[in-house]
């Protein structure tokens, strides 16, 4: 199913603990999974039941940047869990952010 | 993005972990969601939300109460008289208005107010879940420059600006559940507001000082186990003084920030050797530009103090390096970027700059903000910040930048600070002017000052007169009001031009 994000989105996992925070979207509806699977934008609406499809638990860290390779999808983990991000089937890679002194 | 998904991202990812502590207790991430939800149904729409007072342990529900219902927040400074306090004021006729206690009175006589503790207390427990606003371009911060030298300027902080700086600068999620952040800074000023988010951000705990004084800060610093703290300069000296050569006693602090304002070299490493294993950062940023722009790290300090490499020692007193997420270029009067080690003005230009007032955007057609700061940038890119444009001194012709001379009166063991101003002058246009504050105890005539100068600068630079005072005069954030200082020297009118041999 395909979905359209814009920055502030949220995506809860069907099927783990993953919660994601879009930050920057691309302008179509895109196909994005969690854990393989369809996510939902309500905590609400989470099903309770399901697994993570197999080539899909890579897990998914507090903090990390998901990104695509087009570089137009930027999703932020808030919660971690144990499926991953993926886009069409394809895992999402993660964006390392310098890491700067604390300045406030 | 819209700081009302800065909310849900903490109440996501910080549901269960104590953020504040309010009366009842410690509020979790969760708590904090509920509570600012709760408070955007009872603001008005539009218009904005304005508070006047002290710090306050809850005060970021106010900030996001504000930001769910999609209007700006709008901290004044309650150490404004009456007359500016309520000018301000009433360029947000619209707004709520919450304040302290202890400014309620003065804010009452003039406009519907209410007590904050009184909001908090009757926040609606349950609020109905409505859209959250989204629109990242609407304004999320109003701040008042501090008008040091001219009318109080409202400045546009939009959310795209805010978030644009913590989304380059922050990792969420990157302190520690042990973390704690002690704010210091009123929330009127620009750091106040980013300490509050950049530390919500990576999940830090925060503790609120209700306004400032060096023994209760480093009391709450030990008591609360504080990891984190960011102090304006004047703040910084004072609790150097308070220490009276002690070494702090502080186990838990980690980093010790400090910006806003220019500071003495000397006074840095004060406080570096009586804050062993602290890592001290130098932060540079203006109101304009959503806070910190630059920075000077842990890595630059340690290194000025326990190198002899002559680079490394003089960049103690530059403000580090510029942002990855933002540009900076010298330019000279008309314009022209300057190479490397050639002083001009500092323009700056990123996601976080926001660089607008209520009366318009002063960004130039490709994204330039001036910052009216006159600066250097040396061969390593490290920034260099001379002063206000507008304070420069133009002796005989020749620019010459207050910083340095004050920076040479400072560096002689008797002298606490020193205000440079140029006085006007009939030969000269301008004659260069000092007053100074001594160390407690020292004694110093003026003239081993001029002589200290001579020692190190060149002959041009060298002050024509200097005067010792029991005191310079402040804003309470630690900006030094030159202007005062200006007005009292060419008031003395009686000091004569020192007729000197150049």
């Amino acid at each position: 199913m395909t979905m359209q994000l814009k920055p502030g989105t949220r995506l809860y996992s069907a099927v783990c603990e993953t919660e994601l925070m879009t930050i920057r979207a691309p302008a179509d509806p895109i196909a994005v999974t969690i854990g393989g699977v369809d996510p939902v934008l309500d905590a609400g609406e989470r099903p309770g039941a399901g697994e993570v499809v197999e080539g899909h638990g890579g897990g998914s860290a507090m903090g990390k940047r998901y990104v695509d390779d087009a570089g137009t999808l930027e999703l932020l983990c808030t919660k971690a869990g144990e499926g991953a991000p993926a886009v069409d089937g394809v895992l999402l890679g993660t964006k390392d952010a310098k890491a700067l002194p604390a300045s406030d | 993005m819209h700081l009302a998904s800065l909310l849900d991202m903490v109440e996501s990812g910080f549901s269960d972990r104590a953020l504040l502590e309010g009366p009842d207790g410690p509020v979790t991430g969760a708590d904090l969601g509920r509570l600012a939800s709760g408070g955007a149904t009872t603001l008005s729409p539009t218009g904005g939300l304005v508070y006047v007072g002290e710090n306050h342990p809850l005060l970021p529900v106010a900030v996001f109460a504000a930001a769910r219902a999609g209007v700006p927040f709008i901290p004044v400074n309650y150490r404004l008289d009456d007359a500016q306090l309520i000018e301000l004021i009433d360029r947000y006729p619209d707004a709520d208005v919450l304040t302290d206690e202890a400014s309620a009175p003065r804010v009452g006589a003039h406009r519907d107010v209410r007590v904050l503790d009184d909001w908090l207390a009757a926040l609606p427990s349950s609020a109905p879940i409505g859209e959250a606003p989204d629109d990242d371009t609407a304004v999320a911060v109003v701040l008042f420059t501090s008008g040091t030298t001219s009318a109080p300027k409202s400045a546009l902080l939009r959310h795209r600006h805010l978030m644009a700086y913590l989304l380059n600068t922050v990792t969420f999620g990157g302190a520690s559940p042990d973390e704690a952040a002690l704010v210091a800074v009123p929330p009127y000023h620009v750091a106040g507001m980013a300490n509050m988010f950049s530390n919500l951000f990576a999940g830090r705990r925060l503790v609120y000082l209700r306004r400032f004084d060096p023994d209760e800060w480093l009391r709450t610093v030990r008591d609360e186990r504080i990891t984190n703290a960011m102090v304006v300069p004047t703040m910084l000296v004072r609790i150097v003084d308070a220490l009276a050569g002690r070494t702090a006693d502080v186990p838990t602090l980690r980093s010790l920030s400090y910006g806003g304002a220019r500071i003495s070299e000397r006074a840095v490493r004060d406080a570096v050797r009586l804050f062993p294993g602290v890592d001290f950062v130098n932060a540079y940023g203006l109101t304009e530009t959503a806070s910190t722009i630059a920075v000077l790290g842990p890595d630059d300090h340690r290194r000025a103090i326990e190198s002899d490499d002559p680079d490394a020692i003089r960049r103690l007193g530059s403000a580090g390096r510029i942002l990855p997420a933002v540009e900076v270029e010298i330019r000279d009067d008309v314009g022209t970027p300057v190479p490397p080690g050639v002083p001009g003005l500092i323009y700056v230009r990123g996601e976080q700059v926001a660089g607008e007032y209520a009366t318009g955007s002063v960004l130039d057609a490709d994204g330039w903000f001036s910052t009216r700061d006159r600066g250097w940038l040396d061969e390593g890119d490290y920034l260099f910040i001379e002063g206000r444009a507008d304070d420069t001194i133009i002796r005989g012709g020749e620019n010459i930048a207050p910083a340095e001379i004050e920076e040479a009166l400072c560096s002689h063991p008797g002298v606490k600070e020193a205000c440079v101003v140029g006085v006007p002058d009939d030969e000269w246009g301008q004659r260069i002017e000092a007053a100074v504050v001594l160390e407690p105890g020292a004694s110093v005539a003026p003239e081993e000052l001029v002589d200290h100068v001579r020692g190190r600068l060149r002959r041009s630079k060298t002050p024509d007169s200097v005067v010792i005072r029991d005191a310079l005069p402040y804003t309470p954030t630690g900006k030094l009001l030159r202007r005062q200082v200006l007005q009292e020297l060419s008031d003395d009118g009686g000091t004569p031009s020192t007729k000197r041999e150049d």
